[in-house]
């Protein structure tokens, strides 16, 4: 039952997740029932340097964070991709002959050489600066 | 006591379900609480540290040397009313939080912190580590836009702007690592430190200047000074967790300490191999050490942690995403070309790398 075995390395994590989230709820729960609660509008108000919010919080704001959000989703699935290829590469239980690793490192090298082009167009169109 | 023992630490798969389930429950409390208590005096260690640094004495008043501090701390916060914005989305409000503590804590479910003494041993290990510590960003932008306050929004904009930037530094720098070790797993990734010559084998010395690359990476991917842009108190106050109060206040303190402890435990797993000893000889190398050494190293870098809060000045905003993207983004790159590269031209160095499999 290998599938079973190699599955059940998973459910500690489960079980790990119930536990912090009963901790969690239970540090969110003593303070209701122990604190007093006693709101009222200057309290509840969002705070802004003692002046009245002037209009709602979720306003526009600069584009380079979703530049940022969107490089980094193409740089992280790389490294994605980089892991197998870093993990099997140089492991002898593998048998990977001579000839692969080398076929194999060049391919990657292919890879990193594509994303390398992309960086450098990214950072000739300015999307790393920071205004 | 030995049977007890083994027992507790091992888990048997074959031996009726409650065999598995009562060890495997009590590891994870374990593990739990010895983090929690560790975490108390761990920030009293930190307050200390800065407090030495600036000639003064930190505190010293709750319990000898200020020890009870921290508890104390925490009596506070759980007597403390719960403050909700009247403009505040509730549920998500509460939500962050939770989840920010939740997912710093799942984390340590993959951490071995001594031979055998892991409470998960995936063998995707550190692709799990990976993925949850991205995940971290959940919390602190969930939080900042969940409070509907200026403050919080931008500082939870930046905050998942900088921690985004420099996982990708991490994840290279990873990726360096497993090409000496060729296992995704934290214990052999640990073992495969344990090549007869103590600290010689460790993985700091090949990799150093990735070593230098993930310990500033780990200060920013932690919002620790001097890369606190988030919180920082001079322009945005406290930042995401500015409308906080009471314990979701300390939900997030716990889950960022919880985050920078992890990150000195990956330093010690990646680079200064775990539990082993620096010096491989007899009753320093003990398996019933093992523990004492992951502690001392862990602590050893939350102490550069904690010095370099003391004494480093805050970045700007922009010189930070300039350092993360321009410079360890491609030196991270390129020595993993480099370190392929040399392994692929040296066969020989490969084999004493992966020496340690036989």
């Amino acid at each position: 039952m290998a599938t079973a075995d190699f599955l059940l390395d998973y459910l500690p994590i489960i079980i790990f997740l119930g536990l912090a989230f009963v901790i969690g709820v239970g540090f969110l729960a003593i303070p209701a029932l122990v604190a007093p609660s006693d709101p009222d509008p200057e309290k509840v108000s969002a705070y802004e340097c003692g002046f009245n919010a002037f209009d709602d919080a979720r306003m526009k704001f600069d584009v380079q964070f979703y530049i940022v959000a969107i490089l980094f989703i193409i740089v992280d699935l790389d490294v994605a991709f980089l892991f197998p290829w870093a993990v099997t590469l140089f492991n002898p239980e593998l048998g990977v002959d001579r000839g692969f690793q080398v076929f194999s490192f060049w391919s990657m090298f292919v890879f990193i050489a594509v994303f390398a082009i992309g960086f450098v167009y990214e950072w000739k169109k300015g999307a790393l600066e920071w205004r | 006591m030995d049977d007890l023992w083994n027992y507790l630490i091992s888990r048997p798969t074959d031996a009726g379900w409650l065999n598995w389930l009562i060890p495997t429950v009590l590891q994870t409390v374990t593990l739990m609480v010895v983090l929690l208590v560790a975490l108390a005096f761990i920030l009293l260690f930190d307050r200390k540290v800065w407090a030495a640094v600036q000639m003064r004495k930190g505190p010293n008043v709750v319990g000898a040397f200020g020890l009870l501090q921290s508890f104390a701390d925490f009596l506070k916060f759980v007597f403390k009313e719960i403050v909700i914005p009247a403009g505040a989305d509730r549920t998500v409000f509460i939500l962050a939080p939770l989840i920010s503590f939740m997912l710093a804590f799942i984390a340590w479910a993959v951490v071995p912190v001594g031979p055998g003494m892991v409470v998960s041993d995936i063998n995707v290990g550190i692709l799990y580590l990976f993925a949850v510590s991205s995940l971290g960003v959940y919390g602190i932008i969930m939080g900042g836009w969940a409070s509907n306050s200026k403050y919080p929004f931008l500082g939870s904009l930046r905050s998942a702007a900088q921690m985004v930037s420099y996982e990708v530094s991490l994840g290279f720098v990873i990726i360096t690592v497993l090409l000496l070790v060729g296992s995704v797993n934290m214990t052999e990734i640990v073992e495969s430190q344990d090549r007869g010559m103590g600290i010689l084998n460790w993985h700091f010395i090949p990799l150093f200047p990735m070593f230098v690359v993930f310990f500033i990476s780990a200060l920013a991917e932690t919002n620790r000074p001097p890369f606190d842009l988030p919180e920082a108190e001079s322009e945005l106050v406290a930042g995401y967790q500015v409308e906080y109060s009471s314990t979701p206040y300390l939900l997030f303190m716990i889950g960022e300490y919880l985050n920078i402890v992890l990150m000195c435990a990956l330093l010690t797993i990646l680079f200064f191999g775990g539990w082993h000893s620096p010096i491989d000889v007899y009753p320093l190398n003990a398996p019933w050490l093992a523990l004492l050494w992951f502690g001392l190293k862990v602590i050893f870098f939350f102490f550069l942690f904690a010095m370099v809060k003391a004494i480093v000045p805050r970045y700007r905003f922009d010189q930070l995403m300039r350092i993360g993207w321009k410079i360890f983004l491609p030196l991270s790159l390129a020595y993993v070309v480099l370190v392929a590269g040399m392994l692929l031209l040296f066969p020989d160095l490969a084999g004493h790398f992966q020496s340690w499999r036989s």
